[in-house]
């Protein structure tokens, strides 16, 4: 294992952030994983600290195949993690929003400019990923469908034993995200979603450091064995069913992440924040899967409370 | 007349309520024939609008036998973040203004996004106002993207700015309210002046003038107002970016607003525990130095200024 610093900023009063870059293996620049870009990714930071842990030892044992490296990155935001806060720390902006960044540009811009310069001739790039969206997801797997995503890439999201590969129409907000400048710049990039964002889910974490090490496997890059993972689904993230609060108050949930529902079953109540009746049922529209459930107690009127992926794709 | 543009529930007895003050006058000549649209407040940490769209407000409501057709004032485009001093859009992790056109089945920002588009639609002029963050101050100008430069530019040179910024076009930027606009047919001028935070009186009877001069010019108002200065126009003009590499206290050298010439100090960074220079900050080029960072604490990175360069002779 090698430790490098690949990108440091000053502060007036602070230590130097350095962000830090573990390479496994030498030669080819095969896969890069990134791991929280914002202050409040501590489930993604732990995925990256594992995998970290894990690789030191499997490299001991010699399963890094030679000729292939691995870059894990567990977090180019510590100034920001250091204070709890998600966004930068001076301004509020996103690292996220920033690439391909910037050499001469603001702070933020720096960032990502230096991290992307470091990061950007891999052959594949796994960001640790978190939704903009507050809740919890089903683990997933997501590829953005751009002009410059391959075949391989779609193909290859098995390859992570995860339930579901989603493919993502990117919005004109997304063009600045690493994953997409990943893909510009030729990278395979994945982003992989695991349940949680600033809270450690163990089971998840492990879910998470397998998909990863499984791809590894699949690409050729690591000699180990590991069970296979699950059956991934692939569809359109567009097929996944929103469902939205149409009254606003207390949100009262009756399922959760994973659950199996069927057309009509009671997902939620919308509860009176003074008086306590119900206001609102809101039912599922579909046979399906919860994939993603809103987490705070208080919903606005048009929040999306659910996601549910339909049993079937007609 | 104060009319509502979007309502929606927000979680505890309270509705969210976009508005905007129609003042209009049938009678004229032209009964009717044109509307104008000024917006700010997108960012709700920008007031500089404020002051605007009050003092426009009182004057075309007082002399309303001067005008003819309707000019719509949307003073607070994000309500909840100008009332929490909050930059963004509260509870939404993106910036409001990457989100337009929005659409009527998405989340509370999004569904008010839809809204103010569907609302301005149709009107022969926009103007969106935008103060600079709480760190730069900013000389009035307007901000044209090159495809629009054809359309827009004889309407920004009657703004009475001191600055038309041509830039290039970015996929991220199609998600502006402006841009949304101009691509629907409304022309929208996008306005930076002053400073985050905070009320420049002398920027805003400046744009207000121009505001004045622009209705004069499409004809709907015959009161007083005008254009009393010319602006330069970057268009073969370099701009010069200087940014801090150090992190420290920055301490202005040269006025904002002001001509400079190559060399000449711009400002000095020093370190607070010393008090010694660590970085002193020159003018790359002469021109006019229309940005200058207001907030004091740099980090490496921190945009100190903007230079736009005087056009060479011969
Ligand atoms: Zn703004």
């Amino acid at each position: 294992m090698v430790k490098d610093i690949i990108y440091s900023i000053k502060s007036p009063y602070r230590q130097s952030m350095d962000i830090v870059g573990y390479t496994f293996g030498a030669g080819e620049r095969s896969c890069c994983v990134v791991g929280a870009l914002r202050g409040n990714e501590i489930q993604q930071m732990a995925i990256c600290a594992q995998l970290v842990d894990t690789l030191k030892r499997l490299e001991e044992n010699g399963c890094v195949i030679p000729g292939k490296s691995i870059m894990i990155i567990p977090c180019a935001n510590t100034y920001s993690m250091n204070i709890g806060k998600r966004f930068w720390t001076m301004d509020n902006t996103d690292i996220n929003r920033m690439f391909p960044g910037y050499d001469q540009g603001e702070t933020t811009q720096r960032i990502a400019d230096g991290l992307f310069k470091s990061i950007r001739d891999y052959v594949y790039g796994i960001q640790m990923a978190s939704f903009y969206r507050e809740g919890e997801f089903l683990p997933h797997i997501k590829v953005m469908d751009t002009d410059y995503g391959k075949l391989e890439t779609y193909e290859s999201l098995s390859d992570f034993g995860l339930p579901y590969g989603l493919l993502r129409t990117p919005h004109p907000y997304d063009t600045t995200t690493l994953n997409y400048n990943w893909q510009v710049w030729g990278c395979r990039a994945y982003s992989l979603f695991s349940t949680y964002t600033d809270h450690i889910g163990k089971q998840s974490m492990q879910t998470a450091v397998n998909a990863a090490l499984r791809f590894l496997i699949a690409k050729g890059i690591l000699k180990w064995t590991l069970h296979r993972g699950m059956h991934t689904r692939i569809l359109n993230e567009e097929s996944i069913r929103t469902v939205k609060a149409a009254r606003a108050g207390m949100l009262k949930k009756h399922v959760s992440v994973g659950d199996e529902v069927a057309e009509g079953d009671l997902l939620c109540e919308i509860i009176h924040p003074l008086e306590g009746n119900t206001i609102g049922r809101i039912m599922s529209p579909v046979d399906g899967t919860v994939f993603f459930a809103y987490n705070k107690q208080l919903v606005m009127e048009h929040t999306d409370v659910f996601n549910i992926v339909p049993f079937s794709n007609v | 007349m104060i009319k509502p543009v979007s309502v929606a529930a927000l979680p505890v007895a309270e509705n969210f309520v976009i508005q905007k003050n129609r003042i209009e006058n049938n009678a004229g000549p032209e009964a009717a024939s044109k509307r104008v649209c000024v917006v700010t407040g997108t960012h709700g940490d920008e007031l500089e609008g404020q002051y605007v769209c009050a003092r426009l407000a009182k004057i075309l409501s007082d002399g309303k036998q001067k005008l003819s057709g309707i000019v719509d004032i949307y003073p607070a485009v994000n309500p909840l973040g100008i009332d929490s001093v909050t930059r963004g859009f509260p509870m939404f992790d993106l910036d409001m203004n990457r989100i337009f056109p929005g659409s009527s089945s998405g989340s509370l920002a999004e569904v008010a996004a839809h809204d103010i588009i569907r609302d301005i639609d149709g009107a022969d002029m926009c103007i969106d106002i935008h103060s600079s963050n709480i760190f730069l101050r900013e000389v009035p100008q307007v901000r044209v993207s090159e495809q629009n430069e054809g359309a827009l530019l004889p309407f920004a040179m009657m703004l009475n700015v001191d600055l038309v910024w041509i830039h290039a076009s970015a996929t991220v930027l199609e998600s502006t309210l402006a841009h949304t606009l101009n691509m629907r047919g409304v022309k929208t001028l996008v306005v930076e002046m002053g400073v985050g935070m905070r009320i420049t009186e002398s920027y805003c009877s400046q744009l207000l003038d121009g505001i004045l001069n622009i209705l004069r010019e499409l004809g709907i108002w015959s009161g007083a107002g005008g254009q009393t200065r010319t602006p330069l126009v970057s268009k073969d003009r370099n701009v010069g970016f200087l940014n801090s590499d150090a992190g420290g206290i920055f301490i202005p050298r040269a006025a904002h607003g002001s001509h400079v010439n190559t060399g000449d100090s711009v400002g000095i960074v020093i370190d607070p525990f010393t008090g010694a220079i660590v970085e002193e900050t020159l003018a790359p080029c002469s021109g006019l130095l229309f940005t200058l960072r207001e907030y004091p604490v740099v980090f490496g990175g921190s945009l100190l200024a903007r230079i736009m360069e005087d056009v060479k002779n011969g």
